[in-house]
């Protein structure tokens, strides 16, 4: 649209989104000439009061930073601590971490694929009102996150925030009969995500691709969820303690949250696209052939297509639960022993929004000196900007109230989770 | 009928919802099942289901004078979300609710009791306000069952 006028279009506080933010866009002349994800809720200064907490409080204290994913900073902790003092947890503890993990996944990205991010394509405010049209849709969703919740449940000892996890293992390890009791709800909820696959990739989806550098987890033998080497599409293959060499926190003066960038200031994406690109072959059979069913191939460069990406995660979270449920045996005791040592512990997992990255400086007596915790929406964070201005630049002939769900839609593709990046959203679009 | 008090044991006067089930649980009313709950979201509209009527007990913040309390039906009109508090994190009693009315899963009749609440304090009791209303509170739910009870 060759205009002349200036637009702004704000959103002063971005609905669906977990925690407290807000965007705007300004284009001048029909030129895209700032775009700002600001994140407002407040800091949290978690990592400033772990200094002098035990090495082992990490886990619980860690866990607090968010609602949605407390296994993934569980598990960055534990593995950080594990690390730090020479122990690798393996074997069926490991299978139940994993197990639990699993649960989070499902918990977390059937909210944001039906009650978050659907609404967006379907053209609704919110998931109460999809839900008035679409019933069916909304109940499945709540079955898929029951069937999460009670993994959670089960293995964690509740829902939100579990309290099961500790350094060297669990502290209680669930009985087979107790893991049983899953195998139904779970293989009602592999149906009900296949359905989700299917459904999301009948939506319309803007055309958009973008060119990022896709950073995930990866291992030999697995999907990426609970540990791994950190890789990229690029080429990128590094060793946690590494990560801080390769990546860099910087302040951008409207966020409370840091923004990452490669140590060469590139920009870089974490999330279920980089997962789905760098460990396709990792995906459960299952899983494999519900993108290949819908003609999803990997790599996935559109951001809007991620919540099919997703919807594939699920099938794969679901079908790996069940997989590991089949194969537990109880342990013989839920811990390893662990004595703290002085040095720095580094861990990292992929929490269902991205790799969530934990450093840990602890002294002989096990009391934490530093703490630094990078979670995936700050790392997203370059990446959601420059998609929204890619987004905008090629939507300029929409009216500013299309515009600024288009540009809301845009950020939700990140599932961001502003109250885990706070260090860190309302939409400000201006058009002059 | 079923009576179910919301609230987080160990957060002050969070807790006056599940204090005021409690309560009535003491009291035994003929016909009442008293559920005491977290507030999660979900569980919420699953605790709500198989019953008649459902009385919900909850602390609200809505800058009310500590121990105020709000009687509002939900069989008739929504919830205003500001009372019950906004989650960015996940749905508050009030959108889940409207979740359950927008899927047909709402109760026949719900009636949602609010105490304002003082202090959200960890590990603290309630306040004396709120400690008060809540026992009132109990007295004036045993009354109502009777007369709901009385009318079939």
């Amino acid at each position: 649209m060759a205009e002349r006028r200036t637009r702004t279009i704000r959103t002063a506080t971005l609905a669906r989104v977990e925690g407290e933010g807000a965007m705007r866009v300004r284009i001048e002349a029909g030129q895209v000439t700032e775009v700002a994800l600001d994140i407002y809720e407040p800091p949290r200064f978690f990592e400033a009061f772990l200094r002098g907490r035990d090495f082992a409080e990490a886990i619980d204290i860690t866990s607090r930073i968010c609602g949605i994913c407390p296994v993934a900073y569980q598990m960055s902790a534990v593995t950080a601590m594990e690390s730090l003092c020479g122990v690798e947890v393996d074997g069926q503890l490991r299978a139940l971490r994993r197990l639990l993990y699993c649960g989070e996944w499902i918990e977390s990205h059937a909210l944001h694929i039906f009650m978050l991010h659907a609404p967006d394509f379907l053209g609704y405010a919110g998931a109460v009102e999809m839900a008035r049209d679409h019933p069916t849709i909304v109940a499945d969703a709540l079955k898929l996150k029951k069937a999460g919740n009670e993994v959670m449940r089960v293995i964690g000892g509740r829902e939100v925030h579990p309290i099961n996890l500790r350094v060297g293992g669990l502290h209680r390890v669930p009985t087979k009969a107790e893991l049983a009791t899953l195998v139904e709800g779970l293989e009602r909820a592999r149906e009900l995500a296949l359905g989700a696959v299917t459904l999301t990739a009948s939506l319309d989806f803007p055309d958009y691709a973008q060119d990022f550098e896709l950073v995930s987890l990866a291992q030999p033998g697995e999907y990426p969820i609970d540990r791994g080497r950190v890789v990229s599409d690029a080429g990128l293959d590094i060793a946690a303690p590494d990560y801080m060499t390769h990546f860099v926190e910087s302040h951008v003066p409207w966020s409370h949250a840091l923004h990452s960038q490669r140590a060469d200031g590139s920009t870089y994406v974490v999330g279920p696209l980089a997962r789905f690109a760098n460990s396709y072959d990792e995906l459960t059979a299952l899983a494999r052939e519900a993108a290949a069913g819908v003609g999803l191939r990997s790599p996935e460069r559109n951001p809007f297509r991620s919540i099919v990406v997703r919807s594939v995660e699920l099938v794969h979270a679901v079908d790996e639960a069940l997989s590991l449920i089949a194969a537990y045996e109880e342990p013989d005791a839920p811990a390893l022993e662990v004595t703290p040592r002085a040095g720095v512990g580094h861990g990292v997992s992929e929490a269902p929004r991205g790799l969530l990255y934990h450093r840990y400086e602890v002294d002989e007596a096990g009391s934490i000196l530093d703490a630094v915790i990078i979670p995936p929406t700050s790392q997203n964070q370059t990446a959601i900007e420059a998609d929204l201005r890619g987004v905008v630049e090629q939507s300029l002939d929409l009216p500013d109230a299309e515009l600024s769900v288009r540009c809301e839609q845009t950020i939700r593709n990140y599932d961001p989770c502003i109250s885990c990046a706070t260090h860190f959203l309302k939409l400000d679009v201006e058009r002059l | 009928m079923r009576l179910i008090g919301v609230g987080n044991r160990w957060r002050g006067d969070d807790a006056a919802g599940l204090v005021v089930a409690a309560a009535v649980a003491a009291r035994r009313p003929a016909g009442v099942e008293v559920v005491e709950h977290r507030g999660e979201p979900i569980e919420l509209i699953e605790a709500c289901e198989g019953a008649r009527t459902v009385w919900i007990v909850d602390a609200v913040c809505s800058g009310g004078a500590p121990g105020t309390v709000h009687r509002l039906d939900a069989s008739v009109e929504p919830l205003l979300a500001e009372l019950f508090g906004v989650s960015t994190h996940r749905l508050g009693p009030a959108e889940a609710l409207e979740l359950a009315r927008a899927l047909g899963r709402l109760p026949a009749r719900v009636i949602v009791y609010g105490i304002e609440a003082k202090e959200f304090e960890p590990g603290h009791p309630l306040s004396a306000p709120v400690a008060l209303a809540a026992a009132r509170l109990a007295d004036v739910l045993v009354d109502e069952f009777a007369l709901v009870s009385q009318a079939g």
